[in-house]
């Protein structure tokens, strides 16, 4: 989990990673400077789920998912990709689109929009994918939704995930490592419990970060 | 249970194609038998029949009308309608602003500046008539779009189509302005450079449709290669990014064809304005906004509605001619308002 109070550069860090922004020194994945791989190349790598996504076309649920599968179809004039079609199904299937395939993309809710592009994601079967803030703009039904579908993705080895989030019990809950981040740089990484400490929290959010989770669960324990 | 909301898409199959291609070809037929003189549909296709295979053409057919008078001005206007309207999907898709067209970028005004100040100066390749707006033409289409690029660049130092469209929409108009006292100073040629503006397909030949086939079919055919990656931009631009889309490379590709293929329209036609706009909209309505099948239904719209907008242009008011901008501007801005109040009814 990657966390940090407004202006810390979490989204920034994800764009960089993304190859979104220029940037100074190297990013390495196994050794190796991203910035030297083709985007379809990374693509394959990683994988991103913005905050937000608008489609201003009438495009279908599948041909939105199916591009998920860009990066695998090699070559200029190729377009051969044998797994494509059933990492797409695979992809409909986990996130419960598969009745909606045929849907249009301007008919759909922000929930469902957003869970079209982590179908998306899923198809193009990367092994690192990373989530900006992907509950932000979702009710709690979608939220508890996405992320179980992000635990269910990660089940098979060699996957792993890097996401954005503002809510520090989300973080607690569903992550296992976090970097906490101020004003650009990396205050604590590592397991939840070392990195969220109060000590961490009460430096980068200038808060007693504990008592206000307390005061806010507070209200719950009264019902 | 299957949710109800289910695109309804028309397929567009080999035999979608089939009618379209019918269809054309009958429009096609239609235009060369109307005009000034009549000729019949019979005497239409022996002349074409007969020239193509060589054969002798009886003598009481109109033939020098058909071949060397409405024949090339109907290809050509084909070409051309077909080529504005792939522009006009390609740009709508790349940009991602169904405001888009050929034209956003201001590489049209750049390649009309280039052909008036051919004609106003007399400018002409030896041997090739219309040899001298066509190059002129090109030339400053590639150095508008080199320019606005530049300029787009320097603003934020990533090719963003915000700083595009931006820079297009300003250039545009300074070209406009340019053009207007290039008019006003050339006055020899004020009612040619006036009429130019508004486009014409008069007095074209066979050596325009040549020109302006090789270019169809080159650039046509890079920007339906180009399908999946602008269907890619048409969801957005990050969103390409993140699935493998190498942005900046296929953006220049696309900008550069569209260019390419908008000079030679203009070089030929002079400046003929929302083909390149409506009929993409119309097309998508048609087959969706997927672009394997939104950019040949653009094609035959295009070519068919700029067809009976030449027809119009050149029988309403008969002997005189309208420039056919008048008519595809007149039509396009009603038909604009009706899609944009079809398009937020859907939406609603």
């Amino acid at each position: 989990m990657l966390a940090g109070p407004n202006g810390a550069g979490k989204s920034t860090l994800i764009e960089t990673i993304a190859q979104g922004i220029p940037y100074t020194g190297s990013i390495l994945w196994q050794d190796q400077d991203i910035h030297t791989l083709k985007p379809s190349q990374l693509a394959r790598m990683i994988g991103v789920l913005s905050q937000r996504n608008n489609v201003s076309y009438a495009y279908s649920v599948e041909e939105v998912v199916g591009l998920g599968r860009y990066a695998h179809r090699a070559g200029l004039f190729s377009g051969k990709d044998d797994e494509g079609k059933g990492q797409v199904e695979k992809a409909l299937e986990m996130t419960g689109l598969t009745d909606l395939r045929h849907a249009s993309m301007l008919t759909l809710s922000g929930g469902e929009t957003q869970r079209v592009f982590l179908a998306q994601v899923f198809a193009q079967n990367p092994q690192v994918l990373i989530l900006d803030e992907p509950a932000n703009h979702l009710d709690l039904k979608y939220q508890q939704h996405i992320f179980s579908l992000i635990r269910q993705w990660l089940q098979e080895p060699g996957r792993a995930v890097l996401s954005v989030v503002h809510d520090l019990s989300l973080a607690r809950k569903y992550g296992t490592h976090a970097i906490l981040m101020d004003h650009g740089k990396c205050i604590s990484q590592g397991e939840i419990s070392e990195v969220m400490t109060p000590d961490n929290l009460q430096q980068v959010y200038g808060m007693d970060v504990y008592e206000w989770m307390r005061e806010m669960l507070s209200q719950w324990q009264e019902c | 249970m299957q949710d109800k909301r289910q695109l309804k898409r028309e397929q567009f199959t080999p035999v979608t194609y089939l009618l379209l291609t019918v269809a054309l070809f009958f429009t096609m037929v239609l235009c060369i038998c109307i005009g000034s003189v009549r000729i019949s549909f019979s005497d239409t296709v022996t002349a074409v029949w007969n020239a193509v295979w060589k054969l002798p053409i009886p003598e009481n057919i109109a033939k020098n009308i058909i071949l060397n008078v409405r024949l090339p001005r109907v290809l050509c206007v084909v070409l051309a309608g077909g080529a504005l309207s792939i522009c006009g999907a390609a740009m709508q898709g790349l940009l991602r602003n169904p405001l888009a067209d050929g034209s956003t970028m201001g590489v049209s005004s750049g390649a009309a500046l280039g052909a008036m100040i051919a004609i106003a100066t007399g400018f002409t390749l030896p041997g090739f008539s219309f040899g001298g707006s066509m190059i002129l033409a090109m030339v400053f289409a590639f150095g508008s779009l080199i320019l606005i690029l530049s300029l787009s660049y320097a603003l934020d130092r990533s090719l963003s189509t915000g700083s595009i469209i931006l820079i297009g929409v300003i250039f545009t108009m300074f070209i406009s302005a340019i053009i207007s006292l290039i008019i006003t100073f050339a006055s020899d040629h004020t009612r040619s450079l006036s009429f130019w503006t508004m486009g014409s397909f008069s007095g074209v030949n066979y050596d325009q449709v040549k020109i302006l086939c090789a270019a169809l079919v080159l650039c046509g055919a890079i920007l339906f290669r180009f399908s999946p990656e602008l269907n890619a931009f048409a969801i957005g631009e990050d969103n390409a990014r993140h699935i493998g889309v190498n942005v900046k490379r296929v953006k220049l590709i696309i900008l550069i064809t569209v260019s390419v293929l908008i000079g030679v329209c203009v070089s030929i036609a002079g400046t003929v304005s929302f083909v390149g706009l409506i009929m993409p909209h119309i097309a998508r309505m048609l087959v969706g906004p997927n672009h394997k099948r939104l950019l040949p239904a653009s094609l035959f719209s295009g070519a068919i509605f700029l067809l009976l907008a030449d027809l119009a242009a050149r029988t309403l008011l008969s002997p005189v001619e309208l420039p056919i901008g008048v008519v595809t501007s007149l039509v396009g801005a009603v038909a604009f308002v009706i899609i944009f109040y079809k398009t937020r009814k859907v939406r609603s």
